[in-house]
């Protein structure tokens, strides 16, 4: 076993990991960061369509391009790689953290580290988690596996695809099966609306020709050695009315049927989860219950947009720069979701500072009116155009907006 | 001797949906064979454990009783185990009972504790039986169905889909769902076999608190009823249900059970949530009219050993039931004598997920694939995968129930694309020529630029 002693390690070498790694080295911490893939980028290296960057950098790139501007500079920044590697723990020792993690080219490393940044980004949601009943044949992946397979490994993942789900991914494997040659024989969404972006359904799924069924659900997987048809039924009142299923046949189901942080090394760290997000509590320094350990992107809540997980990554590693330096912590306010509002990060705020916060909404709503407010006062409104749960509201604070609030009460945000 | 096994890898019929538990011999009644080879088949376990090294442990199997009726029930329960010869089974008071298995709802009034139940990996004991086997001289053939037989100069000769040939002087039925199909094909006696569907539900290893013990609710008349199973590897398995039908190759799975596996099981262990499910699967029990084994020398046939109607609980029967089969072939004429050189035991399988950090330094240093982990929800590594496609588990399934890669909370979501690598690195095999499990169920359909 190797012993290595760091400032800090990060976990995860995709966007949210590239961006607080550099961070954290222009602040002269000494950083280690830790890959399972044998590359950087994380799961941009996959998304080979357009659309990144537009706030970030005021251009239009792909997912690799979008992940080349940060992997370059974190290959020059002399920061320590292990890729192809793998935390299996995260633990305590006498400098603070202990993360241990294995991989072919160096064994078992054992890190000891002040300050720990989560960035291990999410997984999806499968089939068990959806519950979609019927026979069990090959043919039958999620969304982000069966785009790995085109993309990367340059395999067709079947030639007829059913997709479940509207959300932009699901809507981008549309379009792509398309190119390579697939027919996409529909999309069937459970809910009333699309979860994905106006833009994606018009140049995903109308541009094509491709079938979306709003209010439908999959009821039925059949096939016995490959997936053979589906079958469909319009929901009411929550169920599916079996009088109205229709039968697609299909080679291939991909499901894009949401995202979940992955925690599993969070939690073993003993790091409190919020289960409105799946991912840890955090508070305005980006970090979690647990002394010295961070996190940012994906494994925190799931994003719709990489340059929002940049700027967070960049907002994490400047506070656990700060903490590396022994700064003094700011008292904060608790951070806590109001009516219509599923989750919100962080949990805390520091008034001293600009806070940015982020949350999601319950409601499908137009003109909607976001409110601040403590101890039963209201504090700040702002309006909003369109609220839906599928897209995160992105809310900027500005340092000594929430001053006066006395300590022991929270800042509620609520949509009406 | 040669095994002869229609499927693509050994345990891909009926055992791999199976629950996964030793019973503990107190369900059947003592006029039965099953409960008699229950129970000596139980006892069987320590000493095969021991030699083959699969996952299993005696947790004990706990019943509970919602009411003072169903506490009439138990008493039954106990006086038939007692009477079958159970290892320390006990009537349980409402406090002994949450004492022994806290996560059990405050509402039970007692039960029955059965210290000698136990759970395994079924998989895994079939697999590592066939290795046994391979090692010891027997032949073993998969992907060979048996299509027609014949008997000439004292030996069958079994024909086999492909057209391939297997002679033999005595022939052991046991096809399970199939058993009554090759028993005609044998010109033997005529049965039928009925499949009794079982779906189970798995949760993350995540989930709330697994249960300690396997636990049973107070049976119904058809079934054992809708069990909590703390599995060997951490999941917790919620099933089964026990719907008769006549399709053997029905193993869909149902909204409607879902919702009464979950509606049974929450009655018991209240803090299991839908939210923690990741897979479900339905398996087939071939049943016999009556419900109990049937394990002889066929009448109709000549040198042929019917071992059919094996469901519960068959798995626990199993090593009584092959010294039942063993008995049978030397009281048919067939001269066995134990080979001096036999060696029951098999190499053990190195884990990465077993060793200590400290304790890894010299598997790496043996095989650095020790330290690549391929699927990071089961903490499987590369030399796992790698010996299970090197020991001819070359399709996705096969690999998934030798090493658990995949079976995880992520479903392959992360490492299928990694072990379809794996096994054509290892294999020579394309990408779209791997499968799940067998030829028709290929993973990938083509590549990029394939011309139509």
């Amino acid at each position: 076993m190797i012993r290595r002693t760091i400032d800090a390690v990060v976990v995860g070498g995709g966007s949210a990991g590239l961006a607080a790694a550099l961070r954290l080295r222009e602040a002269g911490a000494t950083v280690a960061m830790v890959e399972r893939e044998p590359f950087l980028g994380g799961i941009l290296l996959q998304c080979i369509h357009s659309g990144f960057g537009l706030q970030e950098f005021g251009e239009d790139l792909t997912g690799p391009e979008y992940a080349e501007r940060f992997i370059r500079p974190a290959l020059n920044a002399g920061i320590e790689m292990y890729l192809d590697a793998t935390v299996t723990e995260i633990g305590e020792d006498a400098t603070g953290r202990s993360v241990t993690a294995l991989s072919r080219a160096v064994g078992v490393v054992r890190f000891s580290a002040r300050a720990v940044v989560l960035a291990m980004g999410c997984r999806e949601r499968n089939r068990g988690n959806v519950a979609i009943a019927g026979t069990r044949p090959a043919g039958v992946l999620t969304a982000g596996l069966a785009q790995r397979l085109v993309n990367i490994e340059g395999c067709v993942p079947g030639k007829n695809v059913v997709i479940v789900g509207s959300g932009d991914i699901g809507l981008i494997l549309a379009r792509r099966l398309t190119l390579v040659g697939c027919t996409v024989r529909a999309v069937v969404e459970i809910q009333s609306y699309p979860s994905g972006s106006v833009r994606n359904i018009a140049q995903c799924l109308n541009d094509y020709s491709i079938p979306l069924h709003l209010g439908h659900v999959v009821t039925r997987i059949e096939g016995r050695d490959r997936v053979e048809a589906v079958r469909v039924a319009p929901l009411q009142d929550g169920r599916p009315l079996t009088g109205r299923e229709f039968r697609i046949p299909c080679d291939t189901v991909l499901l894009s049927v949401g995202l979940i942080p992955e925690n599993e090394l969070s939690r073993a760290a003993g790091v409190p989860i919020n289960e409105g997000t799946a991912g840890p509590w955090v508070d305005a320094d980006m970090m979690t219950g647990a002394r010295g350990i961070f996190a940012c992107g994906n494994v925190l809540h799931v994003h719709d947009l990489v340059d929002f997980v940049t700027e967070e990554a960049r907002r994490c590693a400047d506070r656990a720069a700060a903490y590396l330096k022994g700064d003094p912590r700011e008292e904060m306010i608790p951070v806590k979701a109001g009516a219509n509002v599923r989750s919100i990060v962080p949990n805390a705020c520091a008034p001293g500072r600009r806070n940015v916060l982020y949350l999601r909404s319950l409601v499908v709503k137009n003109d909607a009116l976001l409110e601040l407010s403590a101890g039963g006062e209201k504090l700040r409104t702002k309006r909003l155009a369109h609220v839906q749960p599928s897209e995160m509201i992105r809310f900027g604070l500005e340092a000594g907006a929430i001053q006066n609030i006395n300590s022991g009460t929270a800042l509620e945000v609520a949509l009406r | 001797m040669a095994l002869l096994e229609r499927c693509v890898d050994v345990s891909f019929g009926v055992s791999k949906a199976n629950s996964g538990i030793i019973h503990a011999g107190f369900h059947h009644s003592p006029s039965s064979l099953k409960a008699r080879l229950e129970i000596e088949g139980n006892r069987a376990f320590d000493g095969l454990q021991a030699e083959l090294g699969f996952p299993f442990r005696r947790v004990g199997i706990v019943v509970a009783a919602f009411s003072v009726e169903e506490m009439k029930t138990v008493d039954h329960l106990y006086e038939q185990g007692v009477e079958n010869g159970a290892r320390d089974v006990e009537i349980v008071g409402r406090d002994r009972l949450l004492a022994l298995e806290p996560a059990l709802s405050r509402d039970v009034v007692g039960g029955l504790f059965a210290p000698s139940g136990g759970i395994i990996e079924p998989y895994r004991f079939v697999f590592a039986l066939a290795e046994s086997a391979a090692a010891n001289g027997v032949f073993l053939f998969t992907g060979w169905e048996a299509v027609r037989a014949h008997r000439q100069n004292d030996a069958w000769h079994i024909t086999s889909a492909a057209g391939e040939d297997c002679a033999a002087r005595w022939v052991v039925n046991a096809a399970g769902l199939r058993a009554d199909a090759v028993s005609a094909m044998f010109g033997a006696e005529r049965f039928t076999i009925v499949p009794r569907k079982g779906e189970e539900f798995i949760l993350d290893k995540g989930s709330a608190g697994p249960p300690s013990r396997v636990i049973f609710p107070v049976p119904a008349r058809t079934s054992k009823g809708v069990l909590v199973i703390p599995t060997v590897e951490g999941t917790v398995m919620l099933g089964p249900t026990a719907d008769e039908g006549g399709d053997k190759d029905d193993t869909t799975t149902t909204p409607e059970n879902l919702e009464r596996v979950f509606r049974f099981a929450s009655q018991m262990v209240p803090r299991i949530s839908k939210r923690d499910i990741i897979t479900s699967f339905a398996g087939l029990r071939p049943t016999l009219p009556g419900d109990d084994f049937m394990i002889e020398l066929s009448r109709a046939a000549p040198c042929l050993v019917q071992v059919a109607g094996i469901q519960s609980p068959g798995l626990t029967a199993s090593p009584a039931i092959a010294e039942r089969v063993k008995a049978l072939l030397m009281s048919g004429g067939l001269e066995l004598v134990e080979k001096a050189d036999w060696q029951p035991g098999i190499p053990r399988m190195h884990r990465t997920r077993d060793h200590a950090p400290w304790e890894l330094d010299q598997l790496v240093a043996r095989d650095p694939a020790y330290a690549h982990l391929v699927c990071r929800c089961e903490g499987v590594s590369e030399a796992e995968v790698v010996e299970a496609i090197r020991k001819g588990h070359t399709t996705l399934d096969g690999i998934k129930y030798y090493t658990r890669a995949g079976m995880g909370r992520c479903q392959g979501g992360f490492c299928t694309y990694r072990i379809m690598r794996l096994v054509a690195r290892e294999t020579g095999m394309p990408l779209e020529r791997i499968t799940k499990h067998g030829p028709g169920s290929e993973l990938v359909l083509g590549h990029i630029g394939d011309r139509p």
